[in-house]
């Protein structure tokens, strides 16, 4: 790369190019060689039968083109991993954000006092470690002295084997995303209605318009760009669970939590299937692209203009 | 739109807002109701970390007794003593400490300096080559793991804490975040140096970084708190349990001692309560750092 082809800029001539290469160059070379020329080569790598013999001596893998990806179609255990993963994504995104957005409604309503000590509570869980809050819910979820059966005990209600049972795990791993990551997209929606114009609800207002019908009509419309964005980031960040199942669970019971890249850990690193490992994990970015081009062409028309 | 003119969610509303003058017994009711919700959804949220420190001060062996007790009795270290005596938790939190610090003071650099030259040097394709560089923020970080280490493998970086360390050095939303203030910096400022005769790099380091001591200090909260609580990636490299981080330890101990709650719960509490007071002593950086993410999308 010569340093004349990168910038030939006009602001302070010369020396002013070679600083902009300089300053550009230690963090630019970083990201390329850690990661984007690594997930480049993920797909490279998924067309190989690269294994534990390469991992030794690299000359030992061969290309086979798709047959990773046709090896997984036939492999009952991903489509669980892939269905495990989309149900995740599906069913707990959603409640995720609507969580998020209710608590950020009621925290700016104008009624709020201690507005900074509810917001800085209720944010707490993000930054706590996952693994570590991961290993206190697997205690609680416990089927005989975890505390949310000692509540459901006390409510008059049977107990629940939570990460014990195929049909619960799922959701209990949920519940506990949704109470450690809501505090975050509460920010950004608290940040989206500061913007909606007060002068918008008091026409609203003296139109006749009540209080759901201005959330309706005044709140969701200016709020669009900010849920498209809340929705997106979500939807990338749930599609990547790991390491709630990887501590609470291992992916079971039944492989019931098994989810995509749980599956790339496995049969990546444990296993050393280094080929079939990329392949799943290109199957991840895959959905990822699939997933927020499907959000961009859904979005509301006008929701671009920023309203 | 600049970073600097996002409005902070810690604004003085406070003082904006008209507050309900006379009393309006619809208005007092409504309060009270609000405020009962709001601390209801506060106790949810604090419910389990409380109890962890709760557990982590029982006895050993008491907090499985039916019905669950809530608060410890009688308090004790014990379960304290024995990590840091015992399992030597003081060898994993230094780890933790040398990888995160190691991560926050590289990217502040590398990432200070490109998001500095993408917002303030011309030069041909550099919005374009921007463009290429957030796609990143598409791309699962996962997809990159399996290269990578064999990469680092090649290199002999495996099990070491540079193996670790390399991939946070530099990152896409650190760039991002440092170019969308720098944006905020008037031209005239670093043009008026260069005609004084100062190089790129004095400009740089004693006009826009100072300048950008706030969006520094975000960012450095923001990765500190992210290459602590990291998981999936310490976990692939480091293979020594002699070199494990806090998490990857955790998760380890958590496996061997499956039976023994308070010890898990205070290993558990020593590993997430660095990141929560780093939160609490310096939250306004770090809320101010989700919102600028969040603004250009």
């Amino acid at each position: 790369m010569s340093q004349d082809g990168i910038i030939r800029g006009d602001a302070g001539g010369r020396a002013a190019r070679r600083a902009a290469f300089v300053f550009l160059a230690p963090g630019l070379v970083l990201i390329a060689v850690t990661f984007l020329l690594p997930a480049v080569a993920s797909f490279v790598l998924s067309l190989t039968d690269f294994d534990i013999y390469a991992v030794a001596d690299p000359s030992n893998a061969r290309i086979i083109w798709l047959r990773n990806y046709a090896a997984l179609a036939r492999t009952p255990m991903f489509w669980i991993a892939l269905r495990n993963t989309l149900y995740f994504v599906l069913a707990g995104g959603p409640i995720s954000v609507i969580v998020s957005l209710g608590v950020a409604v009621l925290l700016e309503s104008e009624l709020v006092r201690w507005r900074v000590f509810f917001r800085t509570v209720y944010f707490a869980p993000v930054v706590t470690t996952l693994v570590a809050v991961a290993v206190v819910w697997k205690y609680l979820y416990d089927p005989r002295y975890g505390l949310l059966n000692a509540g459901l005990h006390a409510l008059g209600l049977p107990s629940v084997d939570w990460l014990g049972s195929t049909v619960w795990a799922m959701p209990s791993i949920i519940l506990m995303t949704v109470w450690k990551g809501f505090g975050y997209n509460m920010i950004i929606f608290m940040a989206g209605l500061q913007a909606v114009p007060g002068d918008l609800y008091d026409a609203a207002r003296v139109d006749g318009a009540g209080a759901w019908q201005r959330f309706w009509h005044v709140t969701m419309p200016t709020l669009a760009p900010t849920f498209l964005f809340v929705s997106i980031t979500t939807m990338i960040g749930f599609l990547q669970l790991f390491s709630e199942p990887y501590v609470m669970t291992q992916g079971g019971p039944l492989h019931a939590t098994l989810s995509v890249a749980l599956y790339m850990f496995t049969e990546g690193f444990e296993s050393w299937h280094v080929g079939m490992g990329a392949a799943i994990a290109f199957v991840l970015f895959a959905l990822t692209l699939i997933g927020a081009l499907v959000q961009l062409r859904l979005r509301p028309k006008g929701t671009e203009g920023g309203a | 739109m600049t970073a600097a003119a996002i409005p902070s969610t810690t604004r003085a509303t406070a003082g904006e807002r008209p507050k309900p003058q006379r009393w309006d017994p619809g208005i007092a009711w409504r309060t009270v109701l609000l405020h009962v919700v709001l601390a209801a959804i506060a106790g949810l949220a604090v419910a389990p970390l409380a109890w962890m420190v709760s557990a982590s001060l029982m006895p050993a062996g008491s907090a499985t007794t039916y019905p669950p007790p809530l608060l410890p009795h009688p308090v004790t270290w014990a379960n304290y003593h024995e990590l840091f005596a015992h399992l030597d938790l003081a060898h994993e939190l230094r780890n933790s400490a040398l990888v995160a610090g190691l991560i926050t003071v590289s990217s502040l650099l590398f990432n200070s300096m490109a998001g500095y030259a993408f917002a303030k040097f011309q030069f041909p394709a550099r919005d374009r080559l921007f463009r290429l560089v957030l796609l990143g923020l598409f791309i699962p970080p996962q997809v990159a793991m399996l290269p990578l280490f064999i990469l680092l493998r090649e290199l002999h970086l495996v099990n070491s804490f540079a193996g670790v360390v390399l991939p946070s050095m530099a990152t896409v939303f650190g760039t991002f975040l440092v170019r969308q203030y720098v944006l905020g910096i008037p031209d005239e400022l670093l043009d008026a140096a260069r005609v004084d005769g100062a190089g790129e790099f004095r400009i740089y380091w004693s006009i826009v970084l100072p300048l950008c001591a706030p969006v520094l200090v975000t960012l450095a909260v923001f990765v500190f708190m992210s290459a602590w609580n990291d998981f999936m990636w310490p976990l692939v490299v480091l293979t020594d349990s002699a070199k494990y981080t806090l998490p990857v330890g955790l998760a380890n101990l958590s496996r061997e001692h499956v039976q023994d709650t308070e010890l898990m719960m205070a290993a558990s509490v020593v590993t997430l309560l660095p990141v929560l007071l780093l939160f609490i002593s310096l939250q306004r950086y770090y809320i101010r750092g989700i919102t600028m993410g969040g603004v250009k999308g």
